[in-house]
């Protein structure tokens, strides 16, 4: 129901995309975790990656900012090429500032939240804002207070994440991200750190993010939830692409053998 | 007695107040110097230590084998002699004949700085070891850069972690100063040691010196246990 409010890949086809990977590598020692991936996200795409724990789905989103730095490759992120220079068997980065600047574009939510234990859940939010993209206080303290009404957590503002439930905590990392006006939101497996209970009120964020026609990258477990609010599936197998398509067409069945047995594995469970 | 006792503990020419309370402020200043002197070579041997190459590694660990190892009075020694040696030796091949000294305050607090800069090594090494790495990548993916993570995320971390650690090293700094007594240096056991040995009342003397000394750790130590229950503050639930 959500996916078909959502602008379809095809409509963007023609525009620069906001990340475009070819031929991405990734090695730690003589374990190739991903063995050459092409792929394309277009602005106000919600894509969620899927696949068995081991698949390198983690490690390709975590390529995507460079908190991996892959062993080949190229990547493009909203049509800037990064600079990645070539240095023995391996790739590194070439220009920090590029790099640190691209970061803040393509915001990053993680599994563990990952809060600053230092700082209370609105010093969290105005941290990288002020000292990173140098706004000014005053913006930036308004922004992270609506960001903070946003997800419903305004009442905790002066709360440290050491007093909050889990997906407090999630709700006030997402919040984090945002207030930096990414163009595109990186989500590493965001509920697997929750007790069941809580994963609701974090995918209920998404839910409405991915509404606003955000450009999403989620590394996910939620079946449920990557069927019906993302626009693409990309199932991921031994570090290969192995499956892509609309989620209601994959998960109809029948298109590819090795997603209906990752996807039969999982409703057994 | 008494009133003998208070002529002598006075600030009148007779008494021994002034000198006494004069060299209370030269404990607590080689305490303090050495103490911060110690906490720069502290986090350079924690970095040492932490340090990638192997080399560096090794020259952190023998650091603090070293300074934690030999009995502190001895470094004061070799400090003492040897900066004398070292001293008079470049003095005198730059044409400058005679003996040449540093002045026992400086030769203290850098024997204190060094020999507290190994204690405080462990304590930041094992604090930042604590860090969750976690906080730190999430600083990477909001596009700190390595120093402005160290200044936000890092050293404001490891600090909380270290302060317990660092209280007890402060404490242990502060009552070696007393054997800077033996290189001449008139802090407060080589003062009451004098008056002792002029008004021939050992016992009142050095009692009043071990009085000032509790007194001086448990003040401080109160203001660092405040500090750190206040950096504790976050971690509280």
């Amino acid at each position: 129901m959500a996916s078909a409010s959502r602008p379809a890949a095809a409509d963007n086809a023609s525009t620069v995309p906001a990340i475009a990977v070819d031929g991405l590598h990734k090695r730690y020692g003589a374990i190739e975790v991903l063995k050459g991936i092409d792929f394309r996200a277009h602005e106000g795409e919600v894509i969620s990656i899927l696949g068995a724990s081991g698949s390198g789905k983690s490690t390709f989103l975590r390529c995507l900012n460079l908190l991996e730095l892959p062993s080949a490759g190229r990547l493009q992120i909203f049509g800037e090429q990064v600079d990645l220079r070539q240095s023995g068997d391996a790739l590194h980065i070439g220009n920090r500032r590029q790099v640190d600047r691209l970061r803040t574009q393509v915001a990053m939510v993680f599994q563990n939240f990952c809060l600053w234990s230092h700082m209370t859940v609105l010093e969290n939010l105005m941290e990288a804002p002020i000292h990173v993209q140098r706004r000014g206080r005053g913006e930036v303290r308004e922004e992270a207070e609506a960001m903070l009404r946003r997800v419903g957590l305004i009442d905790r503002a002066k709360a440290y994440p050491a007093q909050l439930s889990g997906g407090q905590q999630q709700r006030a990392a997402i919040a984090r991200a945002l207030v930096m006006k990414p163009r595109g939101l990186l989500f590493d497996e965001p509920t697997s750190a929750l007790d069941p209970e809580l994963v609701g009120e974090v995918l209920k964020v998404m839910r409405d993010l991915a509404a606003e026609g955000r450009t999403m990258l989620i590394v996910t477990h939620e079946m449920a939830f990557a069927r019906d609010v993302s626009s693409r599936i990309v199932f991921l197998e031994q570090g290969r692409i192995k499956a892509e398509g609309l989620p209601l067409d994959l998960f109809r069945g029948g298109v590819n053998e090795r997603f209906d047995q990752f996807i039969s594995r999982f409703n057994q469970a | 007695m008494t009133s003998g006792m208070f002529e002598l503990l006075g600030f009148g020419p007779q008494g021994w107040g002034l000198p006494l309370l004069k060299a209370a402020g030269v404990t607590i200043a080689a305490a303090l110097c050495g103490f911060l002197l110690g906490s720069i070579f502290g986090i350079g041997g924690a970095t040492l230590k932490l340090a990638r190459p192997r080399a560096l590694r090794l020259i952190g660990q023998a650091y603090t084998t070293v300074f934690r190892g030999v009995p502190e009075i001895l470094v004061v020694y070799l400090f003492y002699f040897g900066g004398s040696v070292i001293l008079t030796t470049l003095m005198n091949t730059g044409g400058f004949p005679g003996f040449y000294s540093l002045p026992s305050f400086v030769i203290g607090v850098l024997a204190i700085g060094i020999v507290s800069g190994a204690y405080q090594t462990e304590a930041y090494r094992s604090a930042y070891l604590r860090l969750d790495r976690g906080q730190i990548e999430a600083g990477t993916a909001c596009g700190m850069s390595k120093l402005l993570l160290l200044r936000r995320i890092v050293a404001p971390q490891t600090l909380r972690f270290a302060l317990p650690a660092l209280g007890n090293i402060w404490q242990s700094a502060l009552k070696e100063t007393s054997l800077l007594s033996v290189i001449g240096l008139t802090e407060l056991l080589r003062q009451a040691g004098t008056a002792a040995g002029s008004t021939r009342q050992p016992l009142l003397f050095y009692a009043i010196a071990a009085a000032v000394f509790l007194v001086i750790g448990r003040a401080t130590g109160a203001g660092l246990n405040r500090m750190e229950s206040h950096l504790a503050k976050p971690w509280r639930r």
